[in-house]
């Protein structure tokens, strides 16, 4: 059981502090190689209580990655306000490095932060049986399987202790068998330890799965189309006809089809 | 084996086998050019002054064990420190360069143009500054093996993956953690491979900084022991003291790859990833 993951501070329902992530007419406009300004992102305005989790998905070049760099305070919007509390960026590669073994890749957050190589790797090696990773503590990255390492970066990301999490298309890079298996650990570990989370895919089905509410971008410049809300229980079963109705919902509203129902928000 | 049907023999005798085949090709070229050299040279076209024969240098080689280990010994020691110094300053530039522009634009330059700059023209400067002893043929292998270490370096900071510093800035890494995690590890590499083209470069560095400086006493160095053999029309010999600093080198560039696969063990693991 993750006693360490339990034992952070969790997100204040009250969210006097914690504002979660909060959008305000956000956009953003950067230059090409040829200098030309592109609009990535047009007049975004979102909000991410605390402990929700937010699915954003979009066409390919929509500005998903951009709206989590911005999330991230990695970029600064050209328009509109972000407030966020503090966040941390999983991208789309696990981008674990390669002369740490798996241990120190999770650790890593925690050595930033100031601990030592051995607490660090204590406390990390603590969470790698549950994660399924007992065994490869001294494994390099290029030693362990995609999943594994998708795995690695969690863990890397969950130590951080941030309270939000910027997921870019975290599983993109993984087989439909592991990334199934994935989905049902990210939804387990988020049930027993709510995180803010900002989840961008361009999985619906992925999408409808993990989120509390699912955000569809349109075509650069991104723009919210619609946010819908998925009210399903959990664990959620992909099949459920209900999922499976916001599933085609949603992607009737990414192809630009009039929707059979009207717009959530 | 009856029951294993699939396991052929000779399988099994595999690796020294092929270890001994990996050692023919090299052995059969150095044989083939030491043929043709050794037939040219008695072929009566050269005189012996000018192209010795491999069997004559063999024999300089053996007679002159002695005095070739003790001319040895200093070169190698000026190689071994010259190419720890050119290490440490090559790389101690690149980390300032790759922190400051200002550096960047003020020590590029001169760095290129230090490896125009003529020996010759120099030496009398080191020489009348440090005497007569090892110090200013170090100043001469320094300045020859520094650049490949600098270049290499320098890029190799550079092509650190951009992302991975995003996410390290996302963990609040501070720019000396970014360095120490990231940038410098994912340079190590490259460093290594300056540090290969530096260290063959060191042992002609240490050849023509014993050529351009004046030694006192008897044993000062292979490369002094060539240019007085030449000389001395003791041709025989100085190409033996060559072949003593054509082993050498080789025997250096080995020992940094068995330092290479200690120091940066990743990049010498083949990079396959199991899906």
């Amino acid at each position: 059981m993750p006693t360490q993951l339990q034992s952070r501070p969790r997100p204040s329902q009250s969210g006097s502090a914690d504002v979660g992530i909060a959008l305000q007419g956000v956009g953003r406009t950067y230059r090409d190689r040829r200098g030309a300004g592109v609009r990535a992102l047009d007049a975004i305005s979102l909000r991410v209580a605390p402990a929700e989790v937010l699915a954003v998905v979009g066409p390919s070049g929509c500005g998903k990655s951009t709206l989590l760099e911005l999330i991230c305070g990695l970029q600064r919007p050209d328009q509109g306000t972000v407030a966020c509390a503090p966040a941390v960026l999983m991208p789309q590669r696990d981008l674990l490095l390669p002369w740490l073994s798996a241990l120190d890749n999770a650790a890593l957050a925690l050595r930033i932060s100031g601990l030592s190589r051995e607490r660090a790797r204590a406390r990390a090696a603590a969470l790698f049986a549950e994660m399924g990773l007992d065994g490869f503590e001294h494994s390099r990255p290029s030693e362990l399987s995609g999943g594994m390492r998708q795995r690695v970066a969690f863990l890397r990301t969950l130590l951080s202790g941030k309270r939000v999490l910027c997921l870019d298309e975290p599983f993109g890079a993984l087989d439909a068998i592991t990334r199934a298996e994935m989905q049902e650990w990210l939804a387990g570990a988020l049930a027993r330890e709510p995180r803010t989370v900002a989840l961008v895919t361009h999985d619906v089905e992925e999408a409808i799965v993990l989120a509390d509410r699912v955000a569809v971008l349109s075509p650069r410049p991104g723009r919210v189309l619609e946010v819908l809300e998925v009210e399903a229980p959990r664990p959620r079963a992909r099949t459920d006809a209900a999922l499976i109705a916001l599933r085609e919902r949603a992607l009737g509203a990414l192809q630009g089809a009039p929707t059979p129902m009207v717009g959530a928000r | 084996m009856s029951r294993r049907p699939l396991a052929a023999p000779a399988r099994q005798t595999g690796p020294p086998r092929r270890r001994a085949r990996a050692g023919l090709p090299p052995l059969a070229l150095v044989g083939a050019l030491l043929g043709a050299w050794e037939l040219y040279a008695e072929s009566g076209s050269t005189s012996s002054y000018v192209l010795p024969s491999p069997h004559a240098v063999a024999a300089a080689l053996w007679d002159n064990a002695g005095l070739l280990a003790a001319n040895l010994a200093p070169t190698a020691t000026e190689v071994g420190l010259g190419i720890a110094l050119a290490l440490a300053l090559g790389f101690a530039l690149a980390v300032l360069i790759h922190f400051s522009r200002v550096l960047r634009r003020a020590v590029y330059p001169l760095a290129i143009g230090s490896q125009a700059v003529p020996i010759a023209v120099i030496a009398p400067l080191l020489v009348f500054w440090w005497g007569f002893g090892v110090f200013p043929k170090l100043v001469v292998i320094v300045l020859i093996c520094f650049f490949p270490v600098l270049v290499t370096t320098v890029d190799g900071l550079e092509a650190v993956d951009r992302d991975q510093l995003k996410l390290l800035r996302t963990l609040d890494a501070s720019r000396w953690q970014a360095f120490r995690f990231a940038e410098l590890p994912a340079a190590l590499p490259a460093a290594i491979s300056g540090a290969r083209i530096a260290l063959t470069v060191a042992v002609i560095g240490a050849y023509i900084a014993e050529s351009q400086t004046v030694t006192v006493g008897t044993h000062a160095g292979l490369g002094h022991e060539i240019n007085a053999d030449l000389t001395a029309l003791q041709t025989p010999r100085a190409y033996a003291a060559a072949v003593v600093l054509f082993a050498f080198a080789i025997a250096c560039f080995y020992a940094l790859s068995l330092a290479e696969r200690r120091l940066a063990p990743w990049a010498a693991q083949p990079r396959e990833v199991r899906a």
